[in-house]
């Protein structure tokens, strides 16, 4: 794990430079740079949607963009952003899980269970319990698709309902209240830094520390060569085995520590916690410019692809457009993120091949 | 080859397990007509969609939409009812409705090339918000009884539910296309090699096409079977189905990479699933076992041709 200097230090990008090594350097940094403002280019993207759904909603109802409504347009937010920071790790090594919603389920559960059954138990210790619970769910999916050498979307829609149906046998109906939870960890759901909810600083910070491993580490930077050609990152001598195992225990462990903040926002947890949140966080991975087919994608983009499908959600609330709509929309959106990379791709792809094109002429 | 057809062996092997301890623990209420009956009506609609999703699946792609086209055309009835059509033109529309959203998958996924994975799981938002839109958080009950006895009543003069016999006949119509004919031949080359398939001259795209088309229009009959069941049309009918069908399908030994499993599998994985759940009602089990066991089974399947082919391939190693 040493900081990797030198010139592969560039942002994250499409991982179609891979396809043409022999290119002479200055056409490779050509292409780089290209490929790279793509990539800026769709969070650039991200950003300018979320401008297009808050700027008519602050106009309709100034309101809207209230330090208050801002707080908590990010608290919403800040669930899926983590889970879609764990997915991304995993998504880009060509892989998905879908277990999520279930570790998370599991996670918060049994971390609100052990806060209200032993009193005493430290804020820090009962939050790292619930972490344990999520890394060793992650553990097994990552044992199962490394080792096993089985499809992770399989595998991992099997733990959905293993996962799943463990938290409703342990759970069997009951159902944790805010009365039985620590007045300090119900104030972490609550309380601020400096005017920011302390869950977002969490957020904020897991999504730095994953977007520094990815960017300049080199078990960050292998996570990348696996998704965008597994065999040839085994030639690479790659550790791929090691790598997927990682992606999804960091996965795990993600789901498992937003569990317990679960507990921290809502308070009150049964067995159904999270039920069905795998698709959302897809969904935010997907429209935050992360390729479902792996190698390309920054866990900022996912982040903020959360951010966009929690803020039109709020938008919808405000500008008084029935809730129905509000899927619908999130799946247009999903849509029209993966056509228009599509597209994009396509056009960088032809931009490759005419750089390559003069270099051989 | 000879895996696959090992754990469809084992497969029916289960269900023979599962329906002689179900027939012993239950003092013989298992497979008493009146459960059966039951138990038909209980997977009437998995078996339904799960046939066209297994040639979607070995075709290579996937469709996580089904469940939501489900929703829609439940919607739909619903909505036109409300409207005064009458149910003989609402029935063929919603078909129609349906189709209409599986071509849309299918055009997204062939004439743009992007990740079916990707596209249905933006659809199954789409369709199911296009459900809400349509029906809010209504529900239409007052359907005539005629159609809704479809749902609650046999066939007359045997045990037999109605969506089963419906069920039978699709199955046997997609074992056709699957298994007995060069449309099917062309689906497991697609799924086992794209490329190769394309240059040996089969329309892989137009294929493709027409196995989401048939996922929609077979959802939105799952919709209708759905929606006279419970004589109730709502848009969140069937929420979370798209898990247990595919859940189903690959228990039935489809390999989600394509090119391999058998609808006689799936039909299997269906018939076991649906049997373990009953069973378990009956015993006044929680329903939190099977959800474990679902799972436990879908692990299983995909782990022991993994498993099988190592020891083989160890065994292969040491003279």
């Amino acid at each position: 794990m040493t900081p990797h200097k030198g010139n592969s230090v560039a942002p994250p990008a499409p991982a179609h430079h891979a396809e043409m090594p022999d290119a002479p350097p200055a056409e490779r940094t050509a292409a780089r740079r290209l490929s790279t403002r793509v990539g800026r280019m769709r969070e650039l993207g991200i950003v300018v949607a979320l401008a297009l759904v808050v700027i008519p909603t602050a106009v309709v109802n100034p309101r809207f963009i209230q330090p208050q409504s801002l707080r908590d347009l990010l608290l919403n937010a800040s669930i899926v952003a983590l889970l879609a920071v764990g997915q991304t790790l995993v998504v880009i090594t060509r892989n998905v899980d879908l277990s999520v919603g279930s570790v998370l389920g599991l996670s918060a559960f049994l971390t609100a269970q052990q806060f209200a059954d032993h009193p005493g138990t430290p804020l820090l210790a009962g939050i790292g319990f619930g972490v344990a619970v999520g890394l060793a769910c992650g553990l097994l999916n990552g044992l199962l698709v490394a080792l096993g050498n089985v499809p992770s979307l399989v595998v991992t829609l099997g733990t959905l309902y293993v996962f799943r149906g463990i938290d409703y046998a342990l759970a069997q109906g009951r159902q944790v209240n805010a009365a039985n939870l620590p007045d300090a960890l119900l104030d972490l759901g609550s309380s601020r830094v400096l005017g920011v909810p302390v869950l977002v600083l969490v957020t904020v910070v897991v999504i730095a520390a994953a977007a520094l491993h990815l960017r300049s580490y080199r078990c960050g930077r292998e996570l990348y060569a696996i998704g965008s050609n597994p065999e040839a990152a085994t030639l690479a001598g790659i550790p791929v085995a090691r790598r997927t195992l990682t992606a999804f225990v960091l996965s795990g462990l993600i789901a498992g520590l937003a569990g317990a903040l679960w507990v921290a926002r809502y308070g009150t947890v049964d067995a159904a916690a999270g039920t069905g949140l795998e698709l959302q966080v897809v969904a935010a991975v997907v429209v935050g410019g992360v390729a479902i087919f792996g190698g390309s994608g920054t866990v900022a983009g996912a982040a903020l692809g959360a951010l966009l499908l929690g803020t039109i959600t709020s938008c919808l609330v405000v500008l008084q457009i029935p809730a129905f709509w509000q899927q619908a929309i999130a799946g247009a959106l999903l849509l029209g993120a993966i056509t228009v990379d599509r597209l994009l791709a396509l056009r960088l792809a032809k931009a490759l091949r005419t750089t390559e094109g003069t270099s051989h002429a | 080859m000879r895996n696959l057809l090992r754990w469809e062996t084992a497969l029916v092997f289960l269900l023979v397990v599962v329906a002689l301890t179900g027939q012993v623990g239950t003092d013989g209420s298992f497979l008493s007509g009146g459960n059966l009956f039951y138990l038909g009506l209980d997977i009437g609609e998995i078996a339904l969609i799960a046939l066209p999703l297994t040639l979607v699946i070995v075709a290579g792609e996937i469709d996580l939409s089904v469940a939501s086209v489900l929703g829609l055309s439940s919607a739909l009835i619903g909505w036109l009812w409300n409207a005064g059509w009458p149910l003989e033109t609402i029935l063929p529309t919603v078909i129609v409705a349906g189709a209409l959203c599986g071509a849309f998958n299918g055009l997204l996924v062939t004439r743009l090339g992007l990740p079916s994975l990707a596209v249905t799981i933006g659809t199954l938002a789409l369709y199911r918000g296009l459900a809400l839109v349509v029906l809010g958080d209504t529900a239409v009950a007052d359907f005539p009884a005629s159609y809704t006895s479809f749902g609650t009543t046999p066939v007359p003069g045997t045990g037999i539910p109605y969506p089963i016999v419906l069920a039978a006949i699709l199955a046997v119509l997609f074992g056709i296309a699957l298994h007995a004919s060069s449309f099917g031949r062309s689906v497991y080359a697609i799924g086992a090699n794209e490329e190769g398939a394309r240059f040996s001259g089969i329309r892989v795209k137009r294929i493709k096409l027409i196995l989401f088309v048939l996922a929609g229009a077979v959802a939105a009959i799952a919709g209708i079977v759905y929606t006279f069941r419970f004589s109730s049309a709502r848009a969140d009918n069937g929420v979370g189905l798209e898990l247990a069908v595919v859940a189903a399908v690959l228990l039935g030994g489809v390999s989600i990479f394509g090119g391999k499993g058998s609808l006689f599998g799936v039909l299997a994985g269906v018939l076991l699933l649906g049997g373990l759940r009953n069973l378990l009602i009956l015993q006044d089990t929680s329903t939190e076992v099977l959800t474990i066991v679902t799972g436990l089974l879908l692990l299983v399947s995909v782990l022991a041709p993994s498993v099988t082919r190592r020891v083989g391939t160890l065994r292969k190693a040491t003279p």
